[in-house]
């Protein structure tokens, strides 16, 4: 008799009891399934944050300049314009981690047009911007470099915006909105974007060049960026290395020295991000060892009723001990028993987890992620506590005394 | 038909004691039995409870170890084995008939009488050829899907006989075989033990009543760990009453 001929007897004896059989599997059932649903929810959390912090562009940072300083009140940052044309060349330029740099001036303004108006947050700026911020042109075209240059009456509308003014479903490119009584031909329509974790309608806003934007929106060209700038890093994992650079860059040439206070700051979003990462890791793994615990509760359900079978089931041992069952063949029998219990519960457990993950994910508008490496993980360590919890009442049943077995009532 | 010297001794027991520390006092189960069976005996081992005869069964059927003497099983030394070897010569060399017949509930016949050839490490095919044989033997051919439960006390124990005999031991040993049953039902199993012993099998049983020891060519008496009596008798012929089922 070797090992796998205890399967079949491990089969015959759990199907004699098939109730009880099915009840102590379903603590490892409803185990295996948390583990498998509550990493499934934290993986979905995690990508729906990092889908947002997609939305708000690749591998950001933003360049903001100085603060005023005025009888003890500070500013903040951008109030005091420090960040120069020749500053964002340099970016452009000197860093290599830096991919695109595009500057962001921005105001509230209202557009009008012959039938609407509507108030949104106007930004002027270059091309860039649309790589830097990642936003695709729906309908008609961006404006580029030379449109720029030559100061030229343009605007870029997000959704939001363009409905209100024209309608929805209206394609507005080639007609025209005025902005502080200035024509704007509209050139183009953002794609959808939705909304910030803050609630910020994304596709509330216009953009245009940032030439127009000064001369013809704000009093006329000046050397200062009043507003920021907004940087892609060339990777994700460049992105502090993006920062370090534009700081030394920019330290350098606004003359601060060591112990005097940067007069800008840089933000980088991709540690932000990060930092939230981080958090729902942390509530993922939280929610996966309360699972574990779960699942180690079916495996003493699994060790409990391993010893009612053993304790049943004496004679039975006695009897195959008499006609010629070793030791080994009865621990190997019995575990086999509490191996086959839990893989079952595992099995059961991965399907339920899975319909369990799917439910939690559509009723909080999470996407569905199921990690086939937690579900093979998961089952595994199921096998591994049908192991561990029929180890005890195996090692008792081998140990029996067969003449004592025989004579169990 | 009584033991010709020429045949092979299956038993071979020498001073055998069996000592229990019962509360700091020792009991001696067995106190000193020698014994010689050769093959094809057929023995009634009786005394009365208590007497040791249970522990001498147990010794002799390697399901229990003597605390001192030497024990030869078919020419094997068995005194000091392990239990796991126990297990194996056990499987090899002995069937086992009990009184309570030790059937596994929930399990056919057949099941049951494949037991033995599961641990010897047969085949399923060679299995069920041998367990139907066996079974067939001793009259239950038709009932071999039958658990238990649906069996009769006499089938019972004739399944009980079939799981004894289906891996073809050197000794068969029943404790109380009849004990369970009524009268016309025990000379039915001692019909067939008859039957078996005629065609070559060594069996030795225990028994408390003298009646069924008359069915055996050697009586044994066991009284305080010793045998204190060992006659070659002419077995009786059990001869099983009319309109019962033919063994």
């Amino acid at each position: 008799m070797n090992l796998l001929q205890t399967l079949p007897l491990a089969l015959k004896a759990l199907l004699r009891n098939k109730t009880r059989s099915l009840l102590t599997t379903l603590g490892v059932v409803i185990g295996v399934a948390s583990v498998i649903s509550m990493v499934a929810v934290g993986e979905g959390a995690k990508a729906r944050i990092e889908g947002v912090f997609a939305g708000m562009g690749t591998n950001l940072l933003i360049v903001l300049s100085g603060s005023t300083r005025g009888g003890g009140m500070m500013g903040g940052f951008g109030s005091l314009p420090t960040l120069t044309w020749e500053d964002l060349e340099a970016i452009r330029r000197e860093a290599p981690a830096v991919l695109r740099a595009a500057p962001t001036m921005m105001t509230r303004g209202t557009l009008v047009t012959d039938a609407a108006n509507w108030t949104t947050g106007v930004i002027g700026t270059t091309p860039e911007y649309f790589d830097v911020r990642a936003l695709r042109v729906e309908q008609g075209s961006a404006f580029d470099a030379a449109d720029v240059k030559a100061m030229a009456n343009l605007i870029v509308l997000g959704r939001t915006a363009s409905d209100r003014l024209f309608g929805a479903g209206v394609n507005p490119v080639g007609r025209t909105v005025r902005v502080r009584a200035v024509p704007f031909l509209v050139l183009g329509v953002l794609q959808r974007k939705g909304q910030s974790p803050m609630g910020t309608d994304y596709d509330d806003t216009a953009i245009v060049p940032v030439t127009a934007f000064q001369t013809k929106i704000q009093g006329g060209l000046q050397k200062y960026i009043g507003g920021a700038i907004a940087v892609s890093a060339t990777s994700a994992a460049d992105t502090t290395r993006a920062q370090r650079q534009i700081e030394a860059i920019l330290r350098d040439r606004h003359h601060v020295t060591s112990g005097t206070e940067d007069d800008f700051s840089v933000r980088n979003l991709t540690e932000i991000a990060n930092a939230q990462q981080q958090g729902t890791r942390a509530l993922t793994g939280l929610l996966a060892a309360i699972a574990v615990v779960s699942l180690l509760v079916g495996g003493i359900g699994i060790m409990n009723i391993m010893l009612v079978s053993v304790t049943e089931r004496t004679r039975e041992i006695g009897v195959r001990m008499a006609v010629g069952a070793k030791p080994w063949q009865v621990l190997a029998q019995f575990l086999v028993e509490a191996l086959t219990l839990s893989t079952a519960g595992g099995c059961l457990g991965v399907g339920l987890g899975i319909v369990a993950a799917r439910i939690v994910s559509s009723r909080f508008a999470f996407p569905f992620t199921l990690r086939l490496d937690m579900a093979a993980l998961a089952f595994a360590f199921s096998g591994v506590v049908g192991i561990v919890f029929g180890l005890y009442p195996a090692r008792k049943a081998s140990r029996l005394e067969p003449i004592e077995a025989l004579r169990y009532e | 038909m009584s033991a010709a010297p020429e045949r092979p001794l299956i038993i071979e027991a020498d001073a055998l004691t069996k000592v229990y520390a019962l509360g700091g006092e020792e009991f001696r189960a067995l106190d000193g039995v020698s014994l010689r069976v050769r093959r094809g005996e057929f023995v009634a081992v009786m005394g009365a409870s208590g007497s040791g005869k249970s522990t001498l069964m147990n010794v002799l059927g390697c399901l229990d170890r003597p605390t001192t003497g030497r024990y030869l099983l078919a020419g094997q030394d068995v005194s000091h084995a392990s239990r796991s070897e126990l297990a194996e010569i056990r499987n090899r060399f002995i069937g086992f008939v009990f009184q309570s017949f030790n059937l596994l509930p929930r399990t056919s016949a057949l099941e049951n009488v494949e037991l033995p050839l599961v641990y010897a490490g047969f085949g399923r095919e060679e299995r069920r050829e041998r367990a139907r044989a066996a079974l067939a033997r001793v009259g239950l051919a038709d009932r071999a899907g039958h658990r238990p439960s649906q069996l009769s006390g006499g089938q019972q124990q004739r399944v009980a006989i079939a799981r004894a005999i289906v891996n073809a031991p050197s000794l068969v040993l029943a404790d109380e075989p009849t004990g369970n049953l009524d009268s016309k039902t025990s000379i039915e199993v001692m019909a067939l033990f008859q039957e078996l012993w005629r065609e070559g099998l060594t069996i030795l049983y225990v028994t408390h009543e003298p009646d069924v020891a008359r069915f055996a060519s050697r009586v044994l008496v066991v009284r305080d760990g010793r045998i204190v009596s060992d006659v070659e008798q002419a077995p009786e012929r059990a001869v099983p009453p009319r309109g019962s089922r033919a063994a």
